[in-house]
């Protein structure tokens, strides 16, 4: 069993063995009442292997969600710890549980917080506003989706077998290296990134292959949705960052595992291009993140204002002028790296630079909504929040792009106030601003009103009462990552610091519930018409939720906001001329994805434990199994034209 | 999927952007350049480790110490001729000749498999000198980069031999020739890749 032993389940720590055990429970509770209610077939068939781009969309969207508030249990241990240990006291979580707790924490909401809630949206988003019937390869879609989902759950059997990593979100050397983190921690975090990683890769080839292929008739480039242009940069962004992290991460593993030296201390090993290779990808990723949020606050801007997107062509320039410069910046990361003053300055300045195409963004947002008849519902109020907070969190970003700044605030609170206000209000808060949007068109009814404004309350105020205080903190000499402090007069603003995170907790749980009670009353809130918000793109167009098939027939578009012009010409979307009437073809469901990534799984953990058998034999069934599916050739199913046209006869029934 | 016409009902051109969707063929082989795209990246991350470490040899032994130039050459023959016969073999399948395709096929996995016999060979001649990847970080990257391409290779020839089993078996279907064209791109690829390795790692030996 290579490592793994009975010592690897930690029972004299109370905490992680009571999570665990929760956890399980909880997950054996879904399990009986999915039994109970016979819900297998349907889910097997429906959802699990499902090569439906609005399914799995879905799915990523709901992971995101279970991982929001496993990442965000760890804040609120970081920061309860942090408001108790002042002074001579010491907290409740020692060091190795803290350093594992940070390093959990940055992991997860990074990699299965926003990546998982931005790919989900993308790809839920994406085929139905471009006029697409599915993604370009549906079942590599199910894989990505699966490798993800493996990536976390390998992330959270560390909780209760073994350890996580001590190491920080990015794990630098020579801190990782065996020879400081002998134990599986580590290799956890090295194996769940790269099996996750391999199916972000798999999704960002399949999403820009649809965005520049699949486009329906008449939508040239200068007509896309600002969503797509957003998600083609992101995809984009995700296709040349990526595999600088599988490499990175491999040579690690190399170094680990195999004795290599590319990153030790010993036999000219050089760890700081770890720290290089790693923010190369780290950085871009940052934009990978917030630019499809971007997009989806210029898609709310302009249907909560009832006008068009001010400066259409000033915002995609914006947008590619971002995932180009995004490559230039890594270094700011590490300035105090040493790499002198000239290197510094110039990667200040293309830090500083980002901060123009970021603004020429603000204000045609803020131009968008000038004029317009401003309708307050979630989606906007979201968007509202975002502008107001991000503003604050992308000036401290210029502030330390700013060499000298830099060095004095390095490391410090301030560092990690400053980019929880850039991730928190724009990513987070653009991904609930897409939740509420098209919620909607996913399942046919809305989210409950009051619950969600009670929920972005408490998010709002809950962010500045968590993170305004940790940049006084960190101005003040508070360094990140640290388990005490004995400065008795930065407690105040630690329990300060708390207090917002419970507030933030709150935020939470109003979701949660505004998620069930919608779901309960869904009748008195289901939307008929398919176009809940007065939408402007072609996503609108169709019934809520839509059909497996998107579109019966392609849609032909004629300019921007094609489904709003549509509207205002009194006419339907129009359909190119000589479209062929055969049965459509949908690709037929598939295990493929969960075998895939229930063996991908198995061979992580081996290979985190040093069990050679079970990840050699687990790499052969993944193998198997693709090539099971290689020769099978009735890989879809023909829609009877019949089906099409009872369902569209229904969908015009009001 | 019904592509649209390249001339509109007025006669004007209908710009190649606004078309609507291309057909699956191009599709694939368009998500299958992305994919290539991704790995070269890939490996020019172990390019950039390798050039950052090919001087520090902790006091080991050197490239210009370890590497036969004859040898390297004799294998970089081989992967080319390899990829030319490759490239007969597609031929060969747009002709739809099936006793051809599998000439070429078996000619691109003998020279492929040659190649990767010398490869081994030399890794085995180094490992037994003592110059192991463990012995120094030049050795680390040397040994991870020209691996990363041994393995890509060892890859492929398994992918060929599902190929010509996938031809036999399942014939001249659109899936089948797709994947044929996406093996021929990743085989031409791994040629490309290869020459910066040559040029690189053993013509800029010191």
């Amino acid at each position: 069993m290579g490592k793994l032993s009975w010592d690897a389940i930690p029972l004299h720590e109370p905490i992680p063995l009571i999570t665990g055990a929760v956890v399980v429970l909880a997950l054996l509770a879904v399990l009986a009442l999915v039994t109970l209610k016979g819900g297998w077939p349907t889910l097997w068939r429906e959802w699990i292997t499902s090569t439906d781009h609005k399914r799995i969309g879905v799915m990523y969207v709901l992971l995101a969600i279970v991982m929001l508030v496993r990442g965000f249990a760890d804040a609120l241990m970081m920061r309860s710890q942090l408001a108790l240990a002042a002074g001579s006291a010491r907290g409740y979580l020692p060091p190795p549980h803290f350093d594992q707790v940070f390093s959990a924490h940055g992991t997860i909401m990074i990699f299965f917080v926003g990546m998982a809630f931005m790919v989900g949206l993308m790809n839920f988003v994406v085929p139905l506003q471009i006029g697409a019937r599915d993604v370009a390869f549906p079942v590599m879609n199910s894989v990505s989706f699966w490798l993800t989902a493996a990536g976390a759950l390998l992330t959270n059997v560390s909780l209760v077998v073994g350890e996580f990593a001590r190491t920080g979100w990015l794990a630098y050397p020579p801190l990782s290296e065996l020879a400081y983190s002998p134990g599986v921690g580590v290799d956890y975090w090295l194996w769940s990134l790269q099996i996750a990683g391999v199916g972000t890769l798999l999704s960002g080839i399949n999403l820009t292959t649809t965005i520049l292929k699949m486009r329906a008739p008449g939508m040239g480039y200068g007509r896309m949705p600002i969503f797509t242009w957003t998600a083609l940069a992101s995809n984009l962004l995700i296709i040349a960052a990526f595999p600088i992290l599988t490499a990175s991460l491999a040579m690690l593993a190399l170094d680990r595992y195999l004795g290599f030296h590319f990153f030790t201390n010993e036999a000219g090993g050089n760890m700081m291009m770890y720290v290089n290779l790693i923010w190369a990808w780290g950085h871009p990723e940052v934009y990978i993140l917030v630019l499809p949020a971007f997009g989806i606050f210029s898609e709310v801007f302009p249907t909560f204002s009832g006008k068009r997107l001010f400066g259409y062509r000033s915002m995609a320039a914006a947008t590619m002028g971002i995932c180009v410069v995004s490559f230039m910046v890594w270094l700011h990361h590490f300035f105090t790296m040493g790499a002198g003053a000239d290197v510094n300055a110039f990667f200040g300045i293309a830090t500083s630079v980002i901060a123009i195409p970021t603004g020429v963004k603000i204000f045609n947002w803020l131009f968008t909504m000038y004029g317009g008849t401003l309708r307050f519902e979630l989606p906007l109020m979201w968007a509202i929040g975002f502008m107001l907070l991000f503003v604050v969190g992308g000036a401290s970003g210029v502030l330390l792009a700013i060499p000298p700044a830099d060095f004095q605030l390095h490391n410090s609170q301030f560092l990690v106030a400053h980019f929880h206000n850039v991730i928190i209000p724009g990513v987070l808060f653009g991904a609930f601003a897409g939740y509420n949007y098209w919620f909607p068109k996913a399942f046919g009814f809305r989210l409950h009103r009051g619950l969600g404004v009670a929920s972005f309350w408490c998010w709002f105020v809950g962010f500045l009462l968590a993170f305004m205080p940790l940049y006084v903190l960190g101005l003040a000499g508070a360094t990140r990552r640290m388990q005490h402090y004995p400065q008795t007069q930065w407690q105040p603003l630690m329990i300060a610091a708390f207090a917002g995170a419970l507030v933030i907790l709150a935020g939470i749980v109003l979701m949660l519930a505004q998620l069930f009670v919608s779901i309960r009353q869904r009748e008195g809130l289901r939307d008929t018409t398919g176009d809940p918000w007065d939408g402007r793109t072609l996503e609108w167009a169709t019934p809520s939720p839509p059909p497996a098939w998107n579109f019966a027939s392609l849609p032909q578009v004629d300019g921007i906001d094609a489904f709003w012009e549509a509207k205002r010409c009194n006419a339907g979307v129009r359909e190119p001329e000589g479209q062929d009437a055969r049965p459509l073809h949908m690709p037929r469901p598939t295990p493929l994805g969960v075998v895939v990534a229930f063996f991908a799984f198995f061979a992580g953990f081996g290979a985190v434990w040093h069990i050679a058998w079970l990840t050699g034999g687990a790499l052969a069934c993944i193998v198997a199994a693709c090539l099971v599916r290689a020769w099978r050739t009735d890989l879809e199913v023909a829609i009877d034209p019949a089906r099409l046209a009872a369902f569209d006869r229904q969908a015009a029934r009001p | 999927m019904s592509a649209v016409a390249a001339v509109d009902v007025r006669g004007a051109a209908v710009p190649v952007s606004e078309r609507g969707p291309s057909p699956r063929k191009v599709i694939v082989s368009y998500g299958f350049w992305l994919f290539l795209l991704s790995d070269i990246i890939v490996f020019s991350a172990f390019f950039a480790a390798y050039a950052v470490l090919a001087g520090r040899d902790a006091g080991g032994p050197r490239g210009v110490q370890l590497f036969d130039r004859g040898h390297v050459l004799v294998e970089t023959g081989c992967l080319l001729f390899s990829s030319f016969a490759c490239a007969m073999m597609s031929v060969a399948t747009e002709l739809r000749r099936r006793a051809l395709t599998v000439l070429g096929a078996a000619a691109t996995f003998a020279l492929g498999a040659a190649f990767l016999a010398l490869e081994l060979g030399e890794f085995g001649a180094m490992l037994a000198r003592g110059a192991t990847p463990e012995r120094s970080a030049f050795l680390s990257a040397f040994f991870a980069l020209v691996g990363l391409h041994g393995l890509h290779v060892a890859t492929g020839l398994a992918w060929l031999v599902v190929m010509m089993a996938q031809v036999f078996t399942l014939g001249w279907r659109p899936m089948v020739l797709y994947r044929l064209a996406c093996f021929s791109l990743f085989w031409h690829a791994l040629d490309i890749v290869w020459i910066g390795v040559f040029t690189i790692v053993y013509l800029g030996a010191r």
